[in-house]
């Protein structure tokens, strides 16, 4: 595993915001979460939250300042005494996906302007295996990279008002499940019975970052099925333990 | 037991808020002008994470049914206990069938209500703050009640405190933020030169600024953003990030404010004036 140039800057009184080299890129995702979970071995959870993203991991501290100096000079030591590889398990989540045309909405759309058939979509977008780079925007929205290239389709002009939660969205270069109803600009494909947020469950989301999903089409009966489930609380989702 | 027999128009619960969740992609939440709530919890002698009612621009007409006591703080609201006016900042003794009512907004625009050993409704994530999903309500409807705990032995050592109010201030301190570099001197000269105006979409998530800087192309990937984050889209608009606001963004963060700033700000409604200062 490589060591990389990390900026460490002051963000506001409370945080302080690290940076990697400015790149989408599997191993520097793998290093700040490596170097994430041996923070987590110095620092207090009661009162420090880490958040990973892409190429930056931000320490936020609850409702009391940081002494950045001293701290950044700290930090810069423990980044030196990183352990090399991976220090806890991660997983591969299998997502079933219903893309039927009531639920992806836009399918016709996306064939027509990718000049690929529905069933190709369906291939292309259930083959690939995505990374989760980052969990933000709404409660459980995992942003996920590795989207085939023939599949990058720009977002739609006017966004809608209303995306069905659950609802699968392809735009750019990225892929997504909206874990909520919300406003949304991204071409839908499909609909994901399972709830990636539930707040009755610990912890409420089960994926994280730097883990794995990779998509699996289902049947409406299906999705009929595991929607009732979903709802009373009694999913399960397919995993596989990562190699490092 | 408070029963809430007018909402109000947008009325929540809220406390310090919920942490340990943004990387789950949870805001944080709890309460807009966290320095009126922790003075009125102060003298309450209340925990410091006690949740107190967040009441919007209009307030709510409630009754209690239980005796307690009660503190007022924020915006000026002409709140009117048995239709006697009532000062902010002030413990009120409350009695069986006491009804509290709110009139014209004077003055700020997010009032509170704490009660003694604050409300105690249900926490979820560690938090009664109110937010949708995680909650589910959005906010407080007609009808509802929200319950809280009977302290019969409590005798308030102080009965009104003096707070340096906040409402009047302008001036919002700020820090520069990860992406404060980025700014070139004509956008710097507008940021720190100008009178902006708080536009209309303003809310617990996000207070829009009606005047623009001037465009730019820089991209970023998307990275943590915290309560008081001032994003700078492409087309110049800046979008300040409040309690209820998104964990991440990939807009360049170019201000952050300070926890002062924070409450002022909230104070604030469609219109009204704002400066930066930075620190």
């Amino acid at each position: 595993m490589n060591t990389y140039p990390i900026s460490i800057r002051p963000f506001g009184l409370q945080a302080i915001l690290i940076e990697w080299p400015n790149e989408v890129e599997k191993a520097i995702l793998d290093d700040i979460i490596c170097y994430m979970d041996q923070l987590k071995s110095h620092l207090d959870a009661a009162v420090w939250e880490l958040v990973p993203a892409y190429n930056s991991l931000t320490l936020i501290k609850k409702d009391i300042p940081v002494d950045f100096s001293e701290f950044s000079e700290q930090l810069k030591r423990w980044y030196g005494e990183k352990k090399l590889g991976p220090s806890r398990d991660r997983f591969l989540w299998r997502l079933p996906v219903c893309y039927d045309l009531d639920f992806g909405i836009d399918l016709e759309d996306v064939a027509e302007k990718m000049q690929l058939s529905i069933t190709e979509i369906i291939e292309l977008h259930t083959k690939a295996e995505y990374i989760v780079y980052g969990i933000g925007f709404l409660p459980g929205f995992m942003y996920l990279g590795g989207l085939p290239a023939s599949l990058e389709v720009p977002r739609k002009k006017i966004p809608r008002l209303k995306v069905e939660r659950g609802a699968v969205g392809i735009a750019a270069r990225q892929t997504g499940i909206y874990p909520q109803e919300s406003p949304g600009g991204w071409n839908i494909i499909g609909n994901c019975p399972v709830p990636i947020f539930d707040v009755t469950k610990t912890p409420p989301c089960f994926v994280n970052v730097g883990d794995r999903i990779q998509f699996y089409a289902i049947s409406r009966a299906s999705y009929q099925l595991r929607t009732i489930e979903g709802e009373v609380g009694i999913y399960k989702v397919e995993k596989m333990k990562l190699d490092a | 037991m408070l029963k809430v027999l007018k909402s109000g128009f947008y009325t929540t619960i809220q406390d310090l808020g919920r942490f340990n969740y943004r990387t789950m992609g949870v805001p944080v939440s709890g309460a807009m002008d966290n320095y009126t709530v922790s003075k009125l919890n102060m003298i309450l002698e209340n925990e410091e994470d006690a949740a107190v009612l967040e009441i919007t621009m209009t307030g709510p007409t409630v009754l209690f049914d239980e005796p307690t006591h009660i503190a007022l703080g924020g915006a000026e609201m002409s709140a009117t206990l048995n239709n006697e006016p009532i000062d902010n900042h002030k413990i009120y003794k409350i009695q069986d069938g006491d009804i509290l009512s709110y009139g014209r907004l004077e003055k700020g625009f997010r009032a509170y209500l704490a009660v003694k050993d604050g409300f105690s409704t249900e926490k979820v994530l560690g938090s009664r703050s109110m937010f949708f999903p995680i909650t589910n309500k959005r906010h407080i409807a007609d009808g509802a009640v929200v319950p809280y705990e009977v302290n019969k032995a409590f005798e308030p050592k102080i009965s009104k405190y003096k707070v340096d109010s906040l409402l009047g201030t302008t001036s919002l301190e700020v820090y520069r933020g990860p992406e404060f570099n980025l700014l070139h001197d004509r956008q710097l000269e507008q940021l720190f030169g100008t009178d902006f105006s708080v536009a209309k979409e303003n809310n617990r998530m996000a207070y829009q600024i009606n005047e623009r800087l001037s465009e730019h192309q820089f991209s970023m990937l998307t990275s943590a953003t915290l309560s008081g984050t001032v994003q700078l889209t492409p087309l110049g608009k800046l979008i300040i990030l409040m309690k209820d606001g998104q964990t991440t963004g990939g807009y360049p963060r170019i201000l952050q404010l300070s926890k002062k700033a924070i409450a002022i700000l909230s104070q604030k409604k469609s219109k009204d004036k704002i400066t930066f200062k930075l620190l």
